[in-house]
């Protein structure tokens, strides 16, 4: 089954896209921007940097502007699913949707308008687990905001390896947060996976942080060989 | 030993893990052993040790199933109790002489309660997360044990514990399967 990947550059979208690849054919990622800093659907901050991964795993993006207000998103998003289909013959879409039913059942209800399948394999997944998997299966994952306490200014930028896992997961105990971010309390960039054939070298960067709020900006980035 | 059942559409899916994972997660963390086998290649040995049955959902696109209902023939003996989730409760009802009738609902819904069997004791209303293209018209031997804006939720055959639920319980219902196994599983 051909499948486009939903991406937002983060963690979850390019690990779903791994296990799709495990099972199907994955010919495309497709990725909406919002002009809307506060999207309610579409994780922000590196979004244009999808392309940018898309061509490090050698696969062609489908990109579509939104201007970010909450439900037009949705036709926004709609319009690169169609497009999708088009140019790459898509038969479904794969999300990597953890828990959010807002998000799930409006990604559910356009694939079912447009007779489409849609795969969430991170679905209420086991989270602990599934980070484990992503260290050990080779993705290079950094943090690209933070949106909650108890993070600090040291979380922007940094790598989710063991150790960051490992001080999320007493974080998770403690305050009310999940292991992966789920509830928008960080979001990520994938800068290497294992699908991908050259890796993302950040080579500048900007950080923006007040009070349990940080952007980690990548202001240039280039694709080295693996 | 709980034995649940994959209903997507091939072996090994991608949707398995959006489907039965989930499952399998809740019925470890409830204590119980399981085994996992795609509906096309359950055999009679299958059963053997197992003390409880869960069939699992599927994709939305996904109706293979349903065009294959005899393959559920078993379910109609089955000396152990049985829950059907979406996918799994369209099965249960389909062998038992119901029918699969297109409904599509996707996102939360407010279930009510009619009858507060075992596995509902206690409760009265209840969100829950729908994902399906089909509902069911209950089999004469069932009774109906929740409902929503939208139909029945909730069914069990009057006699044994065979239950279907229509919504998904993995999504903030865990109890539901929890309860399940509780009550009609033996200790774990």
């Amino acid at each position: 089954m051909k499948l486009g990947v939903l991406c937002s550059g983060g963690k979850d979208s390019l690990f779903a896209c791994w296990r799709a690849m495990q099972k199907e054919e994955v010919v495309c990622l497709i990725t909406v921007v919002p002009a809307n800093p506060e999207s309610y659907m579409f994780h922000t901050p590196n979004v244009r940097l999808a392309a940018l991964q898309a061509e490090a795993a050698a696969l062609p993006l489908v990109e579509v502007e939104s201007g970010g207000v909450e439900e037009k998103e949705l036709d926004d998003l709609r319009r690169a699913i169609e497009i999708a289909r088009e140019r790459h013959g898509i038969e479904g879409i794969v999300t990597g949707a953890i828990l959010s039913v807002y998000q799930a059942t409006r990604v559910q209800r356009i694939c079912h308008d447009l007779g489409l399948w849609c795969f969430n394999p991170l679905w209420h997944a086991d989270q602990e687990a599934y980070m484990q998997s992503l260290i050990e299966e080779g993705f290079a994952v950094i943090v690209a905001g933070v949106y909650s306490a108890p993070f600090d200014e040291r979380w922007l930028g940094r790598r989710i390896d063991a150790a960051a896992v490992a001080e999320l997961k007493a974080m998770a105990a403690k305050y009310r947060i999940t292991l992966t971010g789920e509830g928008g309390e960080i979001e990520t960039f994938v800068t290497d996976a294992p699908f991908f054939k050259r890796l993302i070298e950040v080579r500048e960067a900007s950080s923006e942080y007040r009070n349990y709020n940080g952007t980690y900006r990548i202001e240039k980035a280039v694709l080295v060989p693996k | 030993m709980i034995l649940i059942v994959d209903l997507c559409w091939k072996e090994e899916s991608l949707s398995r893990y959006e489907f039965v994972s989930p499952i399998e997660g809740i019925v470890r963390g409830a204590g119980f052993p399981s085994v996992t086998r795609h509906f096309a290649g359950i055999e009679e040995g299958d059963l053997d040790g197992v003390s409880a049955v869960i069939l699992c959902g599927t994709a939305l696109q996904d109706n293979r199933f349903a065009g294959e209902v005899e393959r559920f023939a078993w379910l109609r003996t089955c000396p152990v109790p049985v829950l059907g989730i979406c996918a799994g409760m369209q099965a249960v009802a389909a062998v038992f002489g119901g029918r699969i009738e297109p409904d599509l609902r996707i996102g939360m819904t407010d279930v009510s309660v009619l009858r507060p069997d075992g596995i509902f004791a206690g409760k009265e209303l209840f969100q829950a997360y729908e994902l399906h293209a089909f509902a069911v018209a209950p089999p004469a031997c069932f009774e109906v044990l929740a409902v929503s804006e939208g139909g029945v939720q909730a069914i069990r055959h009057v006699s044994r514990p065979v239950y279907g639920v229509l919504f998904h319980p993995e999504v903030r219902n865990e109890w539901v399967v929890t309860r399940f196994l509780e009550e009609h599983a033996g200790p774990a």
